[in-house]
């Protein structure tokens, strides 16, 4: 276990110190929502509509934007050859860098949203279901991005690919997300869908790292 | 058993030898497949000529998940037992399976267009398709983005293991999102519901498709282990 | 006393054979060293020996184990140094050091003897994106010191270093050796190593 904090506590400082890259995807978040209103005009009304979607969409991106990092730098220096020698077991690294990813790109996500559900109109109401949501729904994203970035290190057009693999798994967390929002607007309330995406977030807490840990045994052998 | 047909060599053998006969039996179902599909088999009701785009587009779809089904049994044997012949067989269905799966698609927006008044219709069963068709895409892409053969293979097999786990989720969630599609009519517990003079031409088209992937999944496999032959030798070639 | 060696090991690396029938044998207090032209195996017959590649055929094994029956323990005996040097820019010099040893979680040396004995430790708190190509090699070396760790797999140490360094540096395997250690060097120099067997290996068939 101390070696873990260890890992973690490098990884959060490593981070902390490239900082600029964690403020580029809140950018992106908050760049790309904006651009919605441009596209389908400012009626109040139809940014309510499509807002929570939008805004879990550009969630999806931005967070697909960082992950080809999560392994990439440790890959090309050496590092991971190392992680992948050393005592901690391969799993466990793969959470440690997860939680590090989600604490640096998912939660910097999910502060920004109430900036975003006031500009896109997004009735007060849902806001708290949906700021539920990003806290269920932006782990499952660092969870199975991790196995993608784990599979493409090494890889030609590795970024690209990285999405190309990623976001049609992550389809049943945007549906689940933003059906959480609707089931509180048409009153159904949202706890089945609250309920599921924590089964997401649970079945891929107990699968992706192995999976993970078993591709970046692959891509250092 | 399974060893002993895992040898290149033996297979390669075996397989020509078969290919044959699975040629015939698929020219024979198609050839009475397609008859019973366009000339004999009944009008439906509702909707008329256009039913006849069923015959194409549920062997399909059946074959698009049945593909995903084998790609990852092989991917699961390559990665468990290091069989080099269930790699080659999972990445000599892969674009088969796509291609299943983008038909599918494709007669599934053809029959929209009539049916529904548009080409396309986000109903469930048509956007899971879709979903399938971007795995395998994935999949593709995986194992073609890296200059050394054997690491593609390794990574793009825990991903089509990855997918595999998550296609249920996948279909749940979108059956969840929206059921406009008419309900299941053929794999139901209750027996099918649609005219006994529909599924002999269904079943028909079905084991052509079948019969048409097992020949062609058997010429790419020998097509595969040639070129690796072929690979082979150019190294020892450099090296000498 | 522990012996570490394999036997008639074969390896592919994409489609290629790099290896065939290589055969090594050592006890505590040898050294090995790999010579051969570039391609000829040295590194891959060293990732080997971490267990980070296993071979087609042939074992590697410790006290007549198979390293590869219980990897974490043999993860524990080895120091690994490959060319990749593994170095973060954004840490500064000690940052670098006591995270591989912290992580490790062995009682090598301290990380400032370590860089002390490599001859950095003057450097210790400077951000690595500072360093020299030499100076970051030397910071990649402190891992087989603070490691503890018994058998040392070098990958051509004395890239990038001066003359001087390297001498330390042979002093410091004459030293580890002469304790009961072991060590693996892959190296197109001379170290002229105390004690040390050759294993030429030849462009394999």
């Amino acid at each position: 276990m101390n070696a873990v904090s260890v890992l973690f506590r490098r990884e959060m400082r490593l981070a902390m110190r490239q900082s600029a890259d964690s403020v580029m995807v809140i950018a992106f978040f908050v760049i790309a929502v904006v651009l919605f209103p441009f596209g389908v005009g400012p009626e109040p009304n139809m940014l309510a509509r499509i807002g929570p979607g939008v805004i879990w969409v550009a969630a999806l991106l931005a967070a697909m934007l960082s992950m080809d990092r999560m392994f990439m730098g440790d890959y090309e220096d050496g590092s991971l050859e190392l992680l992948v020698l050393s005592p901690v077991a391969l799993e466990f690294v793969v959470l440690v860098k997860v939680l590090a990813h989600w604490l640096t790109t998912g939660l910097p996500l999910i502060v920004t949203a109430p900036l975003l559900f006031v500009m896109m109109n997004v009735p007060t109401e849902i806001w708290p279901v949906l700021l539920m949501t990003l806290l269920l729904g932006t782990p499952v994203l660092s969870l199975l991005g991790s196995v993608g970035a784990a599979l493409v290190l090494g890889a030609r057009r590795g970024g690209v690919l990285l999405s190309l693999l990623v976001l049609p798994l992550l389809i049943p967390v945007l549906i689940f997300a933003v059906g959480s929002g609707d089931a509180v607007l048409y009153g159904t309330g949202a706890k089945a869908n609250l309920m599921l995406l924590g089964g997401v977030l649970l079945g891929s807490l107990a699968l992706t790292p192995w999976a993970a840990a078993q591709a970046l045994r692959e891509a250092v052998a | 058993m399974l060893h002993y047909f895992a040898n290149p060599t033996r297979f390669q053998r075996l397989s020509r030898r078969i290919e044959p006969w699975l040629l015939v039996a698929m020219i024979l179902c198609f050839a009475f497949g397609l008859y019973f599909a366009l000339f004999s088999s009944p009008v439906d009701y509702q909707q008329g000529h256009t039913v006849r785009i069923m015959y194409i587009h549920v062997p399909a779809a059946w074959m698009a998940l049945f593909c995903y089904t084998a790609m990852a049994v092989a991917a699961a044997v390559a990665m468990i037992w290091k069989h080099a012949l269930a790699d080659v067989a999972a990445k000599a269905t892969a674009p088969i399976g796509a291609v299943f799966t983008f038909l599918a698609l494709v007669t599934g927006s053809l029959w929209g267009k009539p049916m529904w008044g548009t080409w396309w219709v986000w109903d469930a069963r048509l956007t899971s398709v879709l979903v399938l068709f971007f795995l395998y895409l994935g999949y593709m892409a995986l194992r073609d983005a890296f200059d050394e053969p054997g690491r593609g293979a390794r990574a793009s097999a825990i991903l089509v293991l990855v997918g595999f786990v998550n296609v249920p989720i996948i279909k749940f969630s979108v059956d969840w999102w929206n059921t406009l599609h008419q309900p299941s009519s053929v794999l139901r517990m209750d027996g099918p519901t649609i005219h006994p003079d529909m599924l002999t031409p269904l079943f028909l088209m079905a084991a052509a498709f079948q019969l048409y992937y097992f020949w062609l999944v058997l010429v790419r496999i020998r097509r595969e282990l040639m070129a690796n032959r072929t690979r082979a030798l150019r190294h020892r070639q450099a090296a000498a | 006393m522990a012996v570490f060696s394999g036997h008639n090991i074969d390896c592919v690396r994409g489609e290629r054979q790099v290896l065939s029938g290589a055969t090594f044998s050592l006890e505590s207090g040898a050294a090995l060293v790999l010579r051969g032209a570039n391609g000829s195996g040295k590194s891959t017959l060293l990732r080997l020996m971490a267990g980070l590649m296993r071979p087609v055929a042939g074992a590697i094994t410790w006290d007549g184990e198979d390293i590869a029956d219980d990897p974490h323990e043999h993860n524990r005996r080895i120091a690994y140094i490959g060319h990749a040097d593994a170095v973060k820019p954004a840490l500064s010099v000690t940052e670098n050091v006591s995270f591989w040893s912290e992580l490790s979680g062995a009682g090598g040396m301290r990380a400032t003897e370590a860089l002390t004995a490599l001859g950095i430790g003057h450097l210790a708190d400077l951000p690595a994106r500072y360093l020299s190509a030499g100076q970051r090699r030397r910071v990649t070396l402190t891992r087989m010191l603070t490691s503890g760790a018994p058998l040392w797999l070098l990958d051509e140490p004395t890239t990038a270093l001066d003359q001087d360094t390297s001498d330390a540096l042979r002093g410091l395997i004459d030293r580890h050796l002469a304790s009961g250690g072991m060590a693996v060097i892959s190296t197109h120099t001379d170290l002229g190593l105390a004690s040390s067997g050759l294993l030429t290996l030849g462009a394999a068939s």
